[in-house]
């Protein structure tokens, strides 16, 4: 328990201790969350109110399909990734392997179905009611989606944040198809993984405080711009 | 208002402090060998009254575990003496923690200095050697650095080609016992290390080999994993057989006196199994069906 007490304290000294190696790892984790995350949001969110506003052919099975990604195994889907980008793999050949891009890739897979997911339900209560307003509104079908995401914006933030928070702190899909390397692929979660298994529980959990308390900053962020609209 | 609003911030609280002890709290897995037979522990009873409590906690390293090793020999110890042995297989630098925290009963691990600070500083008993394993350096087939044409023996001679040419070395870089062998022959060598060649991973020795396939470099590996996976791998023994390889296991009873929950007397019977002849020699036969060469060799004094 003393670790935990100790992590603390070291956690404040790593902020503090402007230490490059740590700041590093810091800044590719948000620089991989984030971009994973946006990328999925550009996804996602037209995606979910399209599924939720229209009927068609095997809706409910892609619905279902849809909720059972929300809860992908990261390991597994960095499993998945990392057997298409290898060397033997079909996309061999780009040469990603090991890098923040597959990461990037990883965690897209990983959080795109959790906003679809969020997106849809909304759509899905209140998307008749917007779809009459737009009517009244005399909106054209681009109009229409426009207006349907600025009444959705309460689930998409909470999609989106969902999305992230999942992003950040998921350690498997990382791991495997970034390969936590010094300085190249290393993020908070994989350092704390190794933390670990490295006996050195103090510094694990200091890591683990430095990533809840970014987690709280950016999270404060995204609410600030939510209730700023 | 007020005392709902504190009671939700003290759930807050309450969750977030959950959510931390979370974080700390998570322990590696736990593998238990297979259950003994009832009959078998009625028969044993008998002969060692004096053991109570029947499970003993090993901590060690993952080449013991992942090798098949443990597997292996520790059902016909269970056979025997009735003792229970979960294995915890870790770096052993968390063995060696785990045991100063009083977490385990015995370790089985491979790093003679660091074991040897760990008996002086009265973690542990007494340090026993029980077998080794030698480590050996993988490289491509196409071996770009000509490893096996100018150092197939000389360990030292291969680290320096690699480094002068720049060539991608894939480093457990874990704080691990294969990590610290590596990084004392680059500190007899006098080199650093570093550089987009030098690949410092912080991971175990499967995924390092397989990321060392993967990016089609070198590394350094113990005999005893390269050989299990072997078969999907275009990698290739390039040095072997330098003294300066051979990787020493040590077997150590945690210091009682820590606290009441250490097993002593089954970490007593344990140690004593493994030196034994028996335990000896079935450390000696494990390997050899299936690679036709031991994969630890028994040297116990």
């Amino acid at each position: 328990m003393s670790e935990i007490v100790e992590g603390f304290h070291k956690a404040i000294e790593l902020l503090v201790s402007l230490d490059k190696e740590i700041y590093e790892i810091i800044l590719l984790s948000i620089y991989v969350s984030l971009a994973s995350t946006f990328i999925s949001t550009i996804l996602a969110v037209p995606l979910g109110v399209v599924i939720g506003a229209k009927s068609f052919p095997f809706k409910k099975l892609v619905v279902r399909l849809i909720y059972t990604m929300m809860s992908l195994p990261p390991v597994i889907v960095g499993l998945v990734v990392f057997l298409f980008i290898s060397r033997r793999g079909p996309l061999g050949y780009l040469g990603i392997v090991f890098t923040p891009t597959a990461m990037i890739i990883a965690q897209v897979l990983l959080v795109t179905p959790i906003i679809t997911g969020i997106v849809y339900n909304g759509t899905k209560e209140k998307g008749e009611e917007i779809k009459k307003l737009a009517k009244t509104l005399g909106a054209n079908k681009v109009e229409t989606l426009i207006l349907m995401i600025k009444e959705l914006r309460i689930n998409i933030f909470t999609g989106i944040v969902s999305g992230y928070g999942r992003a950040i702190s998921e350690v498997g899909a990382v791991m495997i198809v970034g390969g936590n390397i010094k300085g190249h692929t290393r993020v908070m979660t994989t350092a704390i993984a190794m933390l670990r298994n490295q006996g050195d529980y103090a510094m694990a959990i200091a890591i683990g405080i430095v990533l809840l308390f970014l987690s709280f900053i950016i999270n404060s962020l995204l609410y600030h711009f939510q209730l700023g609209e | 208002m007020i005392f709902k609003k504190s009671k939700t911030l003290s759930i807050m609280i309450f969750m977030l402090v959950l959510m931390i002890i979370f974080v700390g709290c998570t322990k590696p897995q736990e593998t238990v060998t297979p259950e003994t037979p009832a009959e078998d522990i009625s028969i044993e009873e008998n002969t060692a009254p004096e053991i109570t409590n029947k499970t003993l906690l090993l901590s060690t390293t993952t080449s013991t575990e992942n090798s098949g090793l443990l597997d292996y020999i520790l059902p016909i110890f269970t056979r025997e003496t009735g003792i229970k042995v979960k294995v915890v297989a870790v770096g052993t630098g968390q063995a060696l923690q785990m045991g100063k925290d009083g977490d385990a009963d015995a370790l089985l691990v491979h790093a003679k200095a660091s074991e040897e600070e760990f008996v002086a500083e009265g973690h542990g008993l007494e340090r026993f050697e029980v077998m080794y394993n030698d480590f050996v350096l993988l490289g491509p087939d196409e071996d770009p650095a000509d490893v096996l044409a100018n150092a197939p023996k000389d360990i030292l001679a291969a680290f320096k080609l690699i480094h002068d040419k720049k060539l991608t070395f894939v480093s457990r870089g874990d704080d691990s016992g294969t990590h610290k062998m590596e990084l004392t022959l680059w500190k007899e060598l006098g080199l650093e290390p570093s550089g987009d060649w030098y690949v410092e991973a912080g991971q175990g020795m499967g995924a390092v080999i397989q990321m060392t396939d993967e990016m089609q470099g070198y590394t350094l590996t113990d005999r005893a994993t390269y050989l299990s996976m072997q078969s999907d791998l275009d990698l290739t023994v390039v040095t072997e057989g330098d003294t300066q390889l051979f990787n020493q296991y040590g077997i150590i009873a945690v210091n009682p006196d820590k606290n009441d929950k250490i097993n002593a007397p089954a970490a007593e019977v344990f140690i004593q199994w493994m030196l034994s002849d028996q335990g000896q020699q079935l450390i000696g036969e494990f390997g050899k069906a299936e690679f036709g060469q031991s994969l630890f060799i028994p040297n116990a004094k």
